[in-house]
């Protein structure tokens, strides 16, 4: 096992060096510099120079490279263009409504999608088994902010007003008022990811339901219920672990776009007031949090697999 | 067809979609731009069968020639994807040893990249249009088909008639074109259709976001996005292009899923 977490571990360190370059790249071909919006469109192209100067743009590609890497590592985040301030004083609020988002939308995935999974799988066939069937396919189909509208439609309007249409509250101002601002923006991207679940449980636990460990199980005559929670579940479930796994990345894509559905103030909608506002530092810092974390993740779902699943580590 | 429903409907649902959108011109009661000012907001009625949106717009008609830019986006996308992805694939996996190595770790740091994410960092750096969004979801979605296209190229490339080709003195071009690319058409096409649906899905939240298709064009996710304000004086300019690119999802969907089980069935 130890073997295998530290090659992973290396091949993660490459992973999140070759991102790094990547945001740098792609931040660094947007037009304008930061010296002009600094200054402003009229700045006269000696004091432009002079600022770039200051600020290092003048330098080598791989230099300036280097310098922001340095930084990012050091705790030394840049300074937000567009907010006026550090941006390790912008992030630290936003990535914790993004992680309260995710870890909430998690755990409601876990706990709807891997029941209604095992339901289907052990009803094959059954009328059940296609209603959820169904209701998964619509669940992938329809786009969270379809639906993040929707909820807020039904279940956030006039007529009936249970939850805000949006924005947060803070933990101190109370868990009701804090939760409540959270169920909707969960409930949109839970039903996308609920769908993905469920067909993986259901495909996954239906492959064991057929192998002979489990028919030797029935044979022995253990009961159905034991043969499916005792022994079908633990191997029927890795391949759900891999597709939460890969949500994790749709999650991070999702949560862009049910953060500005929602007007929730997080990671994916500080990604988007750097882009509206051209502002590189904040968008870089903020863009590699949010693929890193991903990054991060996969390696943490990775180990799990492992641990649950001793042929991969001995691969 | 018969044992097949998936296949029977999502190619029922792709087709429509197709028409409908193709026809748009012809079929749709207004102009796309055509503003009734008295009209605004309005639910169903016999001049305006779907209602209207905030400027008066028939949403029939918007609904309509939204589908253009969605079928556009979403198999421009998907083509540029296979485009940039069966050749790095194809010629990875085929050269092996250390150049696949160094080759699938740049596509693994891509594909650690959260697929939104690398289309809005790519439309930031070249401006919101649709082309761009097009560009964007089109290398995003790249990586993953070169996984794809690779893993079936390692499939294959020590089968017997391969060896045979190069034995004969086939070129190396030639072996991968000519022999290896035929073999993985069936796994590539089911992946393609399948990814159709998921780039009209990204396409459309870009256009959500105001990262893609621009005003005043009729576009299913900026529809969405300008329905927003309005959500609570009438649902009409969110409901009609969220059921259309909804159904659009579902039968690419069907399509691609009901496609691998008749290939699989065949096979």
């Amino acid at each position: 096992m130890a073997r295998y977490v530290v090659g992973r571990g290396l091949s993660i360190a490459l992973v999140l060096v070759l991102i790094s370059i990547i945001v740098f790249a792609a931040t660094h071909v947007l037009p304008g510099s930061a010296a002009t919006l600094i200054l402003g469109e009229y700045a006269t192209p000696e004091s432009l120079r002079a600022l770039e100067q200051e600020l290092g743009l003048d330098r080598p590609l791989a230099v300036q490279y280097l310098a922001w890497v340095g930084g990012v590592v050091t705790g030394d985040w840049g300074y937000s263009l567009a907010m006026k301030q550090p941006v390790t004083a912008i992030v630290g609020l936003r990535l914790r409504n993004s992680a309260a988002l995710a870890a909430l939308t998690l755990v409601a995935v876990i706990l709807v999608a891997i029941p209604l999974g095992t339901v289907a799988a052990v009803r094959q066939g059954r009328w059940l088994d296609l209603a959820i069937l169904t209701g998964s396919y619509l669940g992938i189909s329809v786009p969270e902010f379809v639906s993040g509208m929707l909820l807020i439609l039904v279940l956030a309007g006039p007529s009936l007003h249970w939850f805000p249409t949006g924005d947060y509250a803070p933990l101190a101002a109370g868990l009701r008022a804090w939760l409540s601002h959270l169920v909707l923006p969960v409930l949109a991207l839970t039903l996308v990811l609920v769908a993905h679940v469920v067909r993986q449980t259901r495909s996954g636990l239906i492959e064991v339901l057929r192998s002979p460990y489990v028919r030797t199980a029935r044979l022995k005559g253990a009961t159905e219920r034991r043969i499916v929670l005792r022994h079908a579940l633990r191997n029927g479930l890795l391949p759900a672990v891999t597709v939460i796994a890969l949500d994790l990345g749709y999650l991070m894509g999702g949560i862009v776009v049910v953060e500005e559905v929602f007007a929730y103030p997080g990671m994916g909608r500080l990604i988007l007031y750097a882009i509206q506002n051209r502002d590189v530092p904040l968008l870089q810092v903020s863009i590699l949090i949010v693929a890193a974390t991903y990054t991060v993740a996969n390696f943490g779902a990775d180990m799990l697999y492992a641990w649950l699943d001793p042929r991969i580590r001995y691969r | 067809m018969k044992r097949n429903p998936a296949l029977a409907l999502g190619l029922l649902l792709v087709g429509a979609v197709i028409v409908l959108s193709l026809a748009a011109a012809a079929i749709a009661p207004y102009a796309a731009a055509e503003q009734h000012i008295a009209d605004r907001l309005q639910g169903p009625s016999p001049r305006h069968l779907l209602g209207t949106d905030q400027y008066g717009r028939d949403l029939l008609t918007r609904t309509l020639f939204g589908g253009r830019p969605a079928l556009v986006l979403g198999l421009g996308a998907v083509a540029l994807g296979l485009a940039l992805g069966v050749p790095v694939g194809l010629a990875s996996g085929y050269a092996g040893g250390r150049t696949d190595e160094a080759v699938m770790r740049v596509v693994d740091a891509f594909l650690s990249f959260p697929a939104l994410l690398l289309a809005l960092l790519i439309v930031t750096a070249l401006g919101a249009t649709t082309g761009h969004a097009l560009l964007a979801i089109g290398v995003a979605n790249a990586p993953g088909i070169a996984r794809i296209v690779r893993s079936q190229t390692l499939a294959v490339k020590h089968e017997e008639f391969v060896l045979a080709a190069r034995a004969q003195g086939d070129s190396h071009g030639y072996v991968m074109l000519g022999e290896i690319l035929p073999n993985l058409l069936p796994p590539i096409v089911i992946e393609a259709t399948i990814r159709v649906g998921f780039a009209i899905l990204a396409g459309a939240s870009l256009s959500f976001l105001g990262l893609g298709v621009q005003p005043p064009q009729a576009d299913w996710g900026l529809m969405i996005r300008e329905a927003r304000q309005y959500i609570f004086l009438s649902s009409w300019p969110l409901l009609c292009p969220g059921a259309a690119l909804a159904i659009t999802i579902v039968g690419f969907n069907l399509f691609g899923d009901g496609l691998r089980d008749w290939l699989a069935a065949r096979a």
